[in-house]
């Protein structure tokens, strides 16, 4: 359901309605491009009223994103997004926010902002541009950087575990996550409208290329020769079958997801799990989230739209039940109020 | 049959009440308040507590203290040597003796010397036997005792009784000042409404005290404090902090801009936090955030979201919000940021007061990041300033820094309450609808605010944020002639604001031989010793400033009547520095004091007595 305290927009809009007259500086085969023309297809469908788009951004190759679209737009500073973006909607919940930032701002710097509002389930959307690299700053590791790149900063090959996003956003209790790839538009726009639908915090991983200084780096499943083989595109109650022949299939055995060959070993279409994106137990889409290859697909898709309520719609409703119940009505209530005196 | 005892009439007194972290010092010394505001005293308190919660009993760590200081006349401060002090223990008499005027009335709970206990406290022998004490007025009470004597009769177990000692403790109190208990018994009744017997120990204990000092000979007379002569009006007490985050409410009300609160909770400023988390009903919106950076980078989302957005902290905290303030500067968002300064630096003496963090106000941004400062001085005073604070901040468009401290957060004075209808406009310069005319940094040529463009209102789209941008159009920009356009209309936004605020007051003759100048929370002690010097015939004066970012307009008018300057201040000597920088053709003198402590009002007389002999 679309969130009902946003006004609708009277006249259907068109994407040229949010096209701002900003020069796009990112670098020619940037994933951002697509990014961009996904939101500028899906806000129109969405239906909201052109201003009531907020878009709110951190730091990094993804954050000038708002300077793009033209609605309200704050660009703000490294990390700090997502905390931004708490206090445009519970000031304004009559906006949708969306969120654009990076791995490093919202993983590395940000990342205490980042778990808290998804903790906190906060109606905005948070588009997460993962190119796995900083792009801004020319090339250094970032906390989603596979290990043992070689970067700027890690000549020798990095030394950390990288983050993987779904896990962190499911142990924040993330009520929503759905990964895409920056080269399929057409699954992007309709994970975001599946994103503006969710009442609460929707993080959107986006595979996305960097092609100055991380290039190909999801080209093993990206790529047109990988992507088939090697994704698998969630559906909403429907079997999570991939590869190119479409023979290819998910089971659960145990506690464990594996992936299986149609028709080896006696395993039958029946036997495929079935995808159930709004279970409100994390537990198989954590493993879903957790997916890599070369045993299994990477999951793409919205993985995760469980229900619960959100910060913001408690905030109003707190503040209702105060006004009705207090006997504090204004301030001059308030200052005559408990102990006073004449003199 | 007591005897009748003299009265003793007094100008002032300064009470502080001291005993173990759960002895309940604080509830008894805000009764005893109560009552005495309720007789007609002026009065200003401080509460002096560890910041460990409840640290060992009987040790020193461990004190609480309330001070409370009341008067038939105006009373500035919360004092600075008691009168009368109240020990609980041996540990708080140890810890406070240092604070109790020579002669002091010093009434202690006889029952609670025992060995082990002084030994706790850290004297090698008793200090009621030793003659240690010899130079007070001692009111030796088994209090402890007497009060479980008293509550025999009552139905209630061991532990509840000896809590009530602190009752019987007041009822003595109240028979040495003379006062009525009717609302202290009152109190008690509301308070423990549903449990009876609790509601009897207390009032048993309190009626008990009172007849135990009438009829003790120990106390030879009693104190009589007259009513002060106090302004026509309706009165309440009122901690700072409290009145910060009223002021706050206030100024949301009169300007129509919802209230957003973002913090995080730290002492001394979490007050402000939870006073205002009370106050759905008035629409405030607050955020307890998960760090200080995220308490102000939710207020300023909710700043560009229209709100009248508002970040309290202290020194630790302000350092953390650094960056976002310079993006408050850039993006000319209005923002109160709220400093409940304590002793520093780090994490320092948290629950200390000083006044060294205005280099931090003034200058610790990146870039050339100017912003309003004020300072309020009193408790009272802070309502006052928070709404000047909120007033500036949003029809300026910039962001604004309230200084307070934590001896005004925690202490309180009576605030005559004001109407809201009856404090000064606010006019947000709100942006229109569907302006053709619309852009982002578009400027009042008075003021030179932007227009604030509220998300939601139609035909305003627009994109702020940390990078520079283009004069009236807003849009990204690295043009140097541009930055520097930027940069010089920034500084001067924030200068203009001298033809807002009020000239700068002095207190005495506008001329003389001395003028004392200190800013913010030593007002009273400065006023008071400045007083001091005038009734004793001196030529001093005092220029108490409360704007410091623009200072008032008359600033260097006022200096240059007065043959020498005296800046005082708690720290180091940062006011005075920046009045270097801004008005280098005065020569000041300064006394600074670094110790997490108030001035007091004889070192600051002897100071300027010092300076005037020296001419």
């Amino acid at each position: 359901m679309l969130d009902k305290s946003i006004e609708k927009s009277p006249v259907q809009l068109t994407k040229e309605d949010f096209a701002s007259d900003q020069m796009v500086k990112w670098c020619p085969g940037c994933g951002g491009h697509a990014i961009l023309a996904a939101v500028e297809n899906v806000f129109p469908r969405i239906g909201y009223k052109k201003e009531n788009f907020t878009i709110v951004s951190g730091i990094g190759c993804s954050s000038r994103f708002p300077y793009y679209v033209n609605t309200y737009g704050f660009h703000g500073i490294h990390g700090r997004a997502s905390a931004i973006a708490s206090g445009v909607k519970l000031a304004n919940p009559g906006q949708s926010v969306w969120i654009a930032t990076g791995d490093g701002d919202s993983m590395a710097i940000g990342g205490n902002h980042f778990i808290h509002i998804i903790r906190r389930n906060i109606d905005v959307n948070i588009l997460l541009f993962n190119n796995q690299i900083y792009g801004l700053t020319k090339g250094q590791f970032s906390p989603t950087t596979p290990i043992g790149q070689v970067t700027k900063t890690s000549p020798q090959g990095t030394i950390e575990h990288p983050f993987i996003t779904a896990g962190l956003v499911m142990g924040a209790q993330g009520t929503f996550f759905a990964r895409v790839p920056d080269n399929n538009v057409k699954l992007m726009t309709e994970v975001l409208y599946e994103a503006a639908k969710h009442d609460g915090t929707s993080v959107v991983e986006i595979l996305e290329n960097c092609i100055i200084f991380n290039d190909k780096a999801h080209a093993e499943y990206t790529s047109r020769a990988r992507r088939d083989d090697n994704q698998l595109i969630l559906k909403h109650g429907e079997p999570m079958i991939y590869g190119k022949e479409r023979d290819m299939g998910i089971i659960l055995k145990g506690t464990s997801l594996y992936a299986v060959k149609i028709g080896v070993g006696g395993i039958t279409e029946k036997d495929i799990l079935i995808h159930d994106q709004f279970n409100p137990d994390p537990g198989v889409h954590r493993m879903l989230g957790r997916m890599s290859g070369p045993e299994y697909p990477v999951a793409m898709g919205v993985i995760r739209s469980a229900k619960s309520f959100t910060y913001d719609d408690k905030v109003e409703e707190q503040i209702e039940f105060a006004k009705k119940n207090s006997k504090i009505k204004c301030v001059d209530d308030l200052l005559n109020s408990g102990d006073t005196w004449e003199i | 049959m007591a005897k009748l005892k003299n009265i003793v009439e007094l100008e002032d007194v300064v009470v502080k009440f001291v005993g173990d972290s759960g002895d309940g010092m604080q509830l008894t010394g805000t009764l005893f308040s109560d009552t005495a505001a309720l007789a007609g005293n002026d009065l200003a308190t401080f509460p002096d507590f560890p910041a460990e919660i409840r640290a060992p009993q009987n040790t020193v760590a461990g004190v609480s203290g309330f001070q409370v200081h009341l008067g038939q006349r105006k009373i500035h401060t919360s004092g600075d040597l008691c009168d009368v002090l109240v020990a609980m223990n041996p540990a708080s008499l140890r810890a406070n003796i240092k604070w109790a005027k020579p002669g002091a009335t010093i009434i202690v709970d006889e029952s609670a010397f025992e060995e082990k206990f002084i030994e706790k406290a850290g004297y090698k022998t008793n200090p009621l036997e030793d003659g240690s004490l010899d130079g007070y007025h001692m009111i030796k009470a088994p209090i402890s005792l007497l009060t479980k004597e008293a509550l025999s009769e009552v139905d209630i177990d061991k532990r509840m009784a000896e809590k009530t000692k602190n009752m019987f403790v007041l009822g003595m109190m109240y028979y040495l000042f003379q006062r009525n208990l009717d609302k202290t018994l009152d109190f008690i009744l509301k308070k423990f409404q549903n449990k009876p017997e609790v509601v009897q120990a207390n009032q048993v204990a309190l009626k008990a005290g009172y007849n135990y000092a009438e009829t003790v000979e120990a106390i030879v007379s009693t104190i009589k404090i007259g009513a002060a002569p106090m302004e026509k009006g309706t009165y309440r007490s009122i901690t700072g902090n409290v009145a910060t985050a009223w002021g706050l409410l206030a100024a949301a009300e009169r300007s129509g801009r919802p209230l957003f609160l973002g913090s995080y909770p730290i002492t001394p400023a979490t007050e402000i936090l939870m006073e205002l988390s009370k106050h759905k009903s008035l629409g405030a919106k607050v955020f307890q955030a998960e760090d200080e950076i995220a308490g102000i980078c939710s207020a300023i989302g909710a700043s560009f979201a229209g709100s009248l957005a508002v970040t309290t902290t202290s020194g630790p905290g302000l350092s953390l919000k650094s960056e976002a303030m310079g993006l408050a500067v850039i993006t000319e968002l209005p923002l109160v940021i709220v400093n409940v300064q304590r002793a520093g630096p780090s994490t320092g003496m948290p629950t200390k007061s000083e006044q060294s963090d205005l280099f931090q106000a003034l200058f610790g941004r990146n870039g050339e990041a100017p912003m309003i400062v004020i300072a309020a001085s009193s408790p009272a005073s802070c309502f006052h300033f928070a709404y000047m604070a909120s007033k500036l901040s949003m029809e300026h468009m910039t962001p604004v820094i309230l200084l307070t401290d934590g001896h005004m957060g925690f202490g309180s004075e009576l605030f005559k309450i004001p109407k809201v209808a009856d404090m000064p406009d606010i006019n947000p310069p709100l942006a229109k609808p569907n302006d053709p005319d619309f852009k982002p940094y578009r400027r009042d040529a008075v003021t030179l605010a932007r227009n604030w463009a509220i998300p939601g209102t139609e035909g305003l789209r627009h994109r702020i944020g940390g990078l520079e941008k283009t004069n009236i159009d807003g849009n990204v920009s690295t043009d140097p002639l541009n930055h520097q356009l930027m940069v010089n209309i920034r500084e001067d936004k924030v200068m203009r604001v001298a033809n807002y605020i009020p000239e700068q007051e002095v207190m005495g003759e506008t001329s003389g031989d001395l003028l004392v100048v200190g800013w913010g929370g030593t007002e009273g002690m400065l006023k008071s010793a400045v007083g001091q010097m005038q009734n004793a015939g001196h030529k001093v004066s005092l220029a108490q400033f409360n704007y410091i970012m623009p200072l008032p307009k008359n600033t260097a008018e006022v200096f240059s009547r007065f043959k020498r300057i005296v800046v005082c201040e708690l720290n180091k000597g940062q006011f005075v520095n920046y009045l270097k920088m801004t008005h280098p053709e005065f020569k000041y003198l300064q006394y600074n004091k670094v110790q997490g402590l108030p001035f007091h009002v004889s070192e600051l007389t002897q100071v300027f007595t010092k300076l005037l002999e020296e001419k």
